[in-house]
């Protein structure tokens, strides 16, 4: 299993941004939070640290955390839109490993720290803690559990599964709740939306506060998963990854999401990585080709996904599975606006022309 | 009576445009007033700051007894002030049902936590929610059109749905800026109607921007013309009506001077 392996990443990275598309359109800043949350999650497990502190625990932790930093990086970014958000946001993407690879190396003389080695810069932090499932208080008879021990990945498979579950039914439950219609409303129209009672600072700090802490703990399960928690780890592709699963299967569909997620995911890591290799080096003995035998399809990854997104753009706009909302709004240029009849209240009807004598009588 | 809403020497200068110039204005509680003027009067202005869209460059404005000028509109929203817009502003990709539901923010204690956890008080909440928003769009005629895009639904029938967005924010005074615009007379002898409606079953203070002055002679007690962001008359539809400043701002000099003559 590569460094990259992880449904949980893929499926629990991508669906924390579902409510984070809501009012804020272009947040490219998921890795950040990915990383601060597998930090947090090392820092507080590691050994050398001496904390080692229990997975259970920690993953509460995380989430807060996480959650904190989103309120922080979020707050500045309050007034951005569109295209604005994304560039900061990437540019957050890109400062946070950064700065967790360099402190490795603290010196702070008023709060005692010299020579202070927090994230052990680029060899990062390994090993760190794993879940253990220690009952015996209960069950007397019963040992203690260690989810992953001897790298066995069905407990974890189990673990993400429960995880990606209750974040699925939770963003569910949070679209439909008055901070989910919230978010759709000052997505449509931030002036209305604050007119009829909305505060926007309020319900755009909280998509970022709960966006955040999801992909916090998504980090913190990557790294229990993984083992190892290093800068590397961190790159601006992992939000470029998350991005394109979102877009590819649609956005604002969490179950579109969800089986975007799992197709790309299985594209990557069995076909490109499992499946294509051994094929092609038969081909190549067969054919007697030394490029289709040295040709190592996942190098060519991005240069895939990058060709796929660009025929989703052109061809399907809304993404492969949208919600109807995203569809509407896609194919609002498509077909003229649906003319009703006028309706029995009413004689007469409404005339679209009239509409636009309004505008001659607009007021400033 | 009693005021409900008072603006004193209220002023907005965008540089150096005096789009609202020194207005005192009151709105008496269970009236429906009018604001009028020709275009670029200041009206829709005046509203702005009312509802905190705009923070006034010089004044105060009171409601139910409380200072509200310069406050957060969602602020104002939950004290009781509800709006529309003169150019509707729906929210295009919500049902009607939702755009509703949104004006209920500010009356529903649901957090966030208690939706994620779906506990029994936000699951009541929210039926509640459903169910008064069903009411309310019962109410404006909407009802077969609640799970319809707001964006989908006849202009007469937007307008329907931004008034009782506006109601369901639970309102002691409500604003409708231009709400008979683009309709033909037929339509805007409905909303008329239903303006009245609003202020006689509901118990609600009106206060309209309206450019038709045959509306506004229909229904308003009282009457308050702009001109150049300054207060030229008050009183009574027909005082209002007989005012050479009046017909004046709206006419033309020449046209005072051929009624005179």
């Amino acid at each position: 299993m590569g460094t990259q392996h992880c449904p949980g990443r893929a499926g629990g990275g991508s669906l924390s941004c579902a409510p984070l598309r809501r009012p804020i359109r272009r947040d490219l800043g998921y890795a950040a939070f990915f990383a601060l949350g597998a930090y947090s999650f090392g820092i507080l497990t590691w050994p050398t640290h001496g904390l080692e502190w229990s997975f259970w625990i920690v993953i509460l932790l995380v989430g807060p955390i996480a959650a904190f930093f989103g309120l922080v990086i979020g707050a500045p970014t309050l007034r951005l839109r569109g295209d604005y958000l994304a560039i900061v946001t990437l540019a957050f993407g890109e400062i946070v490993p950064n700065a967790l690879r360099n402190m490795s190396d603290i010196n702070i003389p008023w709060l005692g720290l010299n020579h202070f080695n927090l994230t052990n810069g680029t060899q990062g932090l390994n090993p760190v803690g794993k879940p253990v499932i220690n009952l015996t208080a209960i069950f007397p008879n019963m040992q203690p559990f260690v989810v992953g021990e001897n790298a066995n990945q069905t407990h974890w498979y189990f673990l993400v599964l429960v995880v990606g579950l209750i974040v699925l039914f939770g963003s569910r439950r949070l679209d439909n709740s008055r901070l989910g219609r919230a978010w759709k409303a000052i997505r449509e129209d931030e002036t209305a939306a604050n007119c009829m009672g909305v505060n926007p600072v309020r319900t755009k700090l909280l998509a970022f506060a709960i966006g955040a802490s999801f992909s916090g703990i998504a980090g913190a399960i990557f790294a229990s998963m993984s083992q190892a928690v290093f800068p590397e780890l961190f790159r601006f592709n992992v939000s470029i990854f998350i991005l394109i699963i979102v877009i590819i299967s649609g956005m604002g569909n969490v179950w579109g999401v969800l089986v975007g997620g799992l197709i790309l995911t299985l594209f990557d890591r069995v076909l490109l990585a499992q499946l294509a290799p051994p094929l092609l080096h038969s081909l190549g003995e067969q054919l007697n080709s030394d490029f289709l035998r040295g040709l190592d399809l996942s190098l060519y990854r991005w240069v895939m996904f990058g060709t796929g997104l660009l025929i989703v753009m052109l061809l399907r706009p809304e993404g492969l599975f949208p919600s109807k909302v995203r569809k509407a709004e896609f194919h609002e240029l498509d077909e003229p606006m649906i003319e009703q009849e006028a309706p029995e209240w009413r004689p007469g009807g409404s005339a679209p022309a009239e509409e636009s004598t309004m505008s001659d009588r607009d007021e400033s | 009576m009693e005021t409900i809403l008072e603006a004193r020497d209220i002023s907005m200068h965008f540089g150096g445009l005096k789009a609202v110039d020194r207005v005192d204005f009151a709105v008496e509680r269970d009236a429906i007033a009018s604001l009028i003027g020709p275009n670029g009067a200041g009206k829709t202005t005046f509203f702005n700051m009312v509802t905190g869209l705009h923070k006034p460059t010089a004044g105060r404005i009171f409601f139910d007894g409380h200072d509200i000028s310069g406050k957060q509109p969602n602020f104002v929203t939950s004290m009781g002030i509800g709006r529309t817009f003169q150019t509707i502003r729906l929210f295009n990709n919500m049902s009607s049902l939702e755009n509703v539901l949104v004006g209920m923010n500010s009356r529903l204690r649901g957090t966030w936590y208690e939706a994620f956890l779906h506990t029994p008080r936000v699951i009541r909440e929210e039926k509640q929610a459903s169910a008064s928003a069903m009411a309310l769009l019962e109410y404006v005629g909407l009802a077969e059109h609640a799970h319809e895009f707001a964006k989908n639904l006849a202009y007469g029938l937007q307008r329907r749905l931004e008034i009782a967005r506006a109601l369901a924010t639970q309102p002691k005074l409500l604003l409708l800026d231009e709400p008979t615009a683009g309709m033909n007379p037929n339509e805007t002898h409905e909303m008329t109607t239903f303006i009245r409606r609003l202020r006689d079953e509901r118990g609600l203070t009106i206060l309209l921007i309206e450019h038709d002055m045959r509306v506004v002679m229909g229904i308003s007690e009282r009457v308050t013309v702009l001109d150049y962001g300054k207060k030229i008359a008050e009183g009574t539809a027909a005082e209002v009506q007989k005012d050479v400043k009046v017909i004046e701002a709206y006419l033309g000099r020449r046209a005072v001077e051929a009624f005179t003559q």
